[in-house]
């Protein structure tokens, strides 16, 4: 196969996995609204009782509409002199409040292959007593010019206190294998619209997956900082520069096939949400 | 608008008349780069929407192409005008209004804080089902008060997009305010964003619109003026919070363009005057989300009028006024110049700008605006600040706030320890035989009375007829000795507790909240200019229940800014229950502002009786604002019976669950 062929068959396989799970999700949070239509519908003919709307008619404000926005946090060349790649890391989410869908999907592309394929279907829900995390739970699937991998997934996401974007999530999949990732990222306001952003991403493994070059233990790192000026909130072309390292049984692996385990390049590219 | 008093005629608009709200626009663009403000608009002569008066109105709502920033764009009007008409009414008056809705989608018109039968109060969901696409609504009551007031839609965003309007009441015999001229002065926030994308954008980013937010050389000038330590003691306790001492309003200037009478600054609306005469401004913020802090630099303002009722002439500079409030206020220039009537946001990125001249095309000198305001922590409700009456602590539960309410309220104290005052609440009855009813029933037919006293008969669950408007003529109702009201008092139900717990919906527990109604607001103490207070509101005429409450209802006002979540006592509109009055009744509703916003609230068909330390010159409010970690308190006659909305002004704290059903059967 070639890569090309290649990296639609995974693009497919992608799609599949996340309509299917889509699918399910969708279902579920259709079941909740229009429970939660019938019930604001409904309650107003239950005998006797004073209800917040008037029989037959609508609410008068619709406080759990649903959103979907898009957010491509990196999507950036990343060059260090002859070596070229593409980088995407993004999330979109569709719900309420309190119901959402996220799908979440980051890797690199190169001229020969797609690795560290991740794409994440997850369903998410604010966590009670807690301001700014939503807990999440689902599926993901590694897909890209390696060996497939599925996993269910469990995580938090928000904020922290002093304004840290957090987000740990545990993996599980069959064979009594476990991983676990680490994102984090902060913004600073050099000025109203000129901001610098400090980013990382750790990985661990549990087992040795050598099919995947990844070892266990603390396998691999993905930091950066880059500079973004918002010409909008939506639209923001950036620099600056991005580490990736590979510790561990993972090192090993990469040595083994010839590749580096400490790559520093310069990245140019844009943050983009709708 | 200027309005011949004397000769005012009724002037039926052409239906559905499509017009450019303003000629084409000049420049106007943003400059990205070179951020030092907010652009202008489009530019254009200043003009006012018309003003139709008398009993019968047809008024048409359709859509609109209107240019007010330099870009086409399309609003909602109603008869072709952004505001909407000036409607004039006359107290006692039986008024008819035929609204023909010429959209796709159904429409509503809201008649704000006006006193009506529940079933015309005009709010989707409530009062009726709205009006369909194509359908014609018939609007019929009668017009039992005076003042200065507005009307908009209740559909989702519509007023957003300019589906706001003056209403003007006349009081029936002679207008106790004297002045020679009068003019509306009606502030709006206009954006070209659909509300839709804006209200999404807040979702996704609730600092989206924003562009004062903290940054590293505004930490460095910190550091320059507070010194290092306090500077980052600051930044870490707002830090720790994930909370911006910069968050004043939700939506800027960065996508809003304030309008005044519908006139962006370049139009610059101008109303004519002769050296010397009382100049009456009726101010009416018909904002989505912006409260204006308003001046004519070089004239002190007197206001004489708060939400369309009466107020001893307070002389100040400055006054604010948030969504839907309106002040009336005199001015009298006595020299042959310009003046401007200068609203800047409360955050200041931006303002609306009108001039009163005495001639066509004078100007006068436009003021910078103040520096951009900060929260502190006693809008946090975690410190103490100097002047401030403080209320007990509150505690992280919130279960100490049953325990406070009772403390300290201005307007009832608490100290009486005599037990026996049930007394007084059988007064209400007797209070009613006592009164010489006669001279005000001549007048009375059913609800057409301007002064609906006659047939009284309070508590019972028949008959109740709203209270009057405060006036002139007006006597009270029930009146109550000291040492009644304060034996009532020590017998009222206290309300629930309600325990307050952070979580998705409610990010912030004040540790302190306290009494700040001494307190102009954010950005307006110490600026060297005499600013308006809701203290400063007293009542010109006698209140007319003087009866005391029997409960109270304590509610907190709650929200989770990040994720743009908004509500009462934690729970959005569509998982509360709603707040049930009984018809006759008289409560006191305790608001307490957990968030680190002020929030407008506004109870519909019922008066909101301010407890400013007045006692029965309390001014009768339909709007009231609450600052931050602010505890407050008023009176409300439960008189007219019906589903009413009861919510925050600010349209996108609404919708997103800031609002609650009052239910009075």
């Amino acid at each position: 196969m070639t890569t090309q062929v290649r990296f639609q068959y995974c693009v497919i396989q992608v799609k599949h996995a996340l309509l299917i799970f889509g699918a399910a999700i969708a279902g579920q949070l259709s079941c909740f609204c229009t429970q939660a239509a019938r019930a604001q519908v409904s309650a107003p003919q239950q005998s006797g009782k004073i209800t917040a709307t008037l029989p037959g008619m609508g609410p008068p404000v619709m406080d759990s509409p649903i959103f979907a926005h898009v957010l491509l946090d990196q999507f950036e060349g990343r060059t260090s002199g002859p070596n070229n790649e593409l980088r995407w890391d993004g999330e979109s989410w569709i719900g309420t409040d309190m119901n959402k869908l996220w799908l979440k999907s980051e890797g690199f592309s190169s001229k020969t292959t797609v690795s560290d394929g991740d794409h994440e279907a997850l369903y998410d829900r604010p966590i009670p007593r807690m301001r700014y995390f939503d807990a999440q739970v689902g599926v993901r699937a590694d897909l890209d010019s390696g060996p497939r991998r599925a996993w269910a997934a469990v995580g938090i996401e928000g904020l922290s206190p002093y304004f840290f974007q957090f987000a740990p999530t545990l993996y599980i999949r069959d064979g009594g294998n476990v991983a676990g990732r680490l994102t984090g990222s902060y913004d600073l306001l050099l000025t109203q619209r000129w901001i610098v952003q400090p980013e990382a991403e750790l990985n661990f493994y549990s087992k040795d997956d050598p099919a995947r070059q990844v070892g266990s233990g603390f396998s691999d790192l993905d930091t950066g900082v880059r500079l973004r000026y918002e010409f909008s909130r939506k639209f923001a072309p950036y620099v600056g520069f991005a580490y990736s390292g590979k510790y561990g049984n993972t090192a090993s692996y990469s040595r083994q096939a010839g590749e580096t385990t400490s790559d520093p390049r310069f990245v140019f590219g844009c943050r983009l949400w709708y | 608008m200027y309005t011949d008093r004397r000769n005012i005629t009724r002037r039926l608009p052409p239906i559905s008349r499509r017009r450019f709200v303003q000629g084409l626009a000049v420049g106007g663009t943003v400059a990205a780069l070179n951020w030092g403000g907010w652009p202008a608009s489009g530019e254009a002569t200043p003009h006012t929407p018309q003003t139709l008066s008398g009993k019968h109105f047809d008024l048409s709502i359709d859509s609109l192409p209107v240019n007010f920033t330099g870009r086409r764009s399309v609003a909602t009007a109603v008869n072709g005008s952004v505001p909407g008409p000036i409607l004039r009414w006359r107290e006692g008056d039986m008024v008819t209004l035929a609204v023909t809705n010429r959209l796709k989608v159904p429409a509503s018109i809201h008649w704000h804080a006006i006193r009506l039968p529940a079933d015309m109060d005009g709010v989707p969901g409530l009062s009726f089902p709205g009006i369909s696409p194509g359908e014609t609504f018939h609007y019929r009551f009668p017009v039992v008060q005076n003042g200065t007031y507005w009307y908009h839609s209740h559909s989702r965003f519509q007023e957003q997009t300019g589906l706001i309007g003056p209403l003007i009441i006349e009081p029936r015999g002679k207008d106790p305010v004297e002045f020679d001229r009068e003019y509306v002065v009606f502030l709006s926030d206009w954006t070209d964003t659909n509300p839709e994308t804006l209200f999404s954008n807040l979702k996704q980013q609730s600092d989206y619109y924003n562009y004062h937010r903290l940054t590293l050389p505004s930490f460095f000038s910190s550091v320059k003026k507070k010194g290092m330590g306090p500077t980052i003691a600051d930044r870490l306790a707002w830090a720790k919070m994930n909370m911006s001492p910069t968050d004043i309003l939700d939506v800027t200037g960065a996508t809003y363009t304030y309008l005044l009478n519908g006139n962006a600054l370049n139009a610059n609306w101008t109303g004519l005057f002769q050296p010397g005469e009382r100049i009456r401004l009726r101010f009416i913020n018909g904002s989505s989300m912006t409260a204006f802090d308003v001046r004519v630099p070089g004239l002190p303002i007197t206001v004489v009028q708060a939400d369309g009722n009466d107020v001893e002439p307070v002389t100040v500079d400055e006054f604010r006024i948030n969504v839907a409030e309106t002040y009336d206020v005199i001015v009298q220039p006595q020299n042959n110049a310009a003046y401007t009537i200068f609203a800047q946001s409360q955050d200041r990125s931006g303002y609306a700008r009108g001039t009163l001249a005495p001639t066509m095309g004078m100007t006068a000198a436009v003021p910078a605006m103040d520096p951009v305001p900060m929260r502190t922590m006693v809008d946090m409700g975690m410190g103490n600040m100097k002047g401030m009456k403080m209320g007990d602590m509150a505690g992280m539960d919130m279960s100490g706030v049953d325990g406070m309410t009772k403390k300290d309220m201005p307007a009832s104290s608490k100290d009486a320890a005599d037990k026996q005052g049930m007394a007084g609440m059988k007064m209400d009855r007797q209070g009613m035989t006592g009164m010489d009813m006669s001279s005000n029933s001549a007048k009375q037919t059913g609800r057409e009375g301007p002064q609906g006293m006659a047939g009284m008969e309070m508590g019972s669950s028949t008959g109740t007829i709203p209270f009057p408007q405060p006036g002139p003529n007006t006597m009270p109702i029930v009146s109550m000795s000291e040492v009644e009201t304060k034996n009532a008092e020590a017998h009222l139900k206290p309300s629930n507790t309600v325990h307050m717990q952070v979580g998705p919906q409610v990010d912030n527990l004040p540790m302190q909240v306290s009494e700040r109604l001494n307190d102009p607001g954010i950005g307006l103490n110490d600026n060297g200019r005499r600013v308006l207070t809701y203290a400063d509101l007293r009542a010109r005429y006698r209140g007319v229940d003087g009866r005391p409450p029997t409960r109270e209802i304590e509610l907190h006002l709650s929200g989770n800014m990040e994720r743009f979540i908004w509500g009462f006592n934690g729970q959005k509109f569509s998982s509360a229950e709603p707040i049930e009055l009984k018809l006759g009744e008289r409560v006191r509703i305790l608001l307490i502002n957990d968030t680190m916003m002020e929030h407008p609230i506004h109870l519909h068909g019922l008066w909101s009786e301010l407890e400013n330390g007045h006692g029965a010159f309390n001014p009768y409010k339909h709007t009231i604002n609450v600052k931050p970690a602010e505890r407050l308190s008023y009176l409300v006659s439960a008189d007219t019976p019906g589903h009413w909305a009861y919510h925050c002004h600010l349209v996108y704290h609404m919708e997103a669950g800031m609002f609650r059903t009052v239910v009075v059967s």
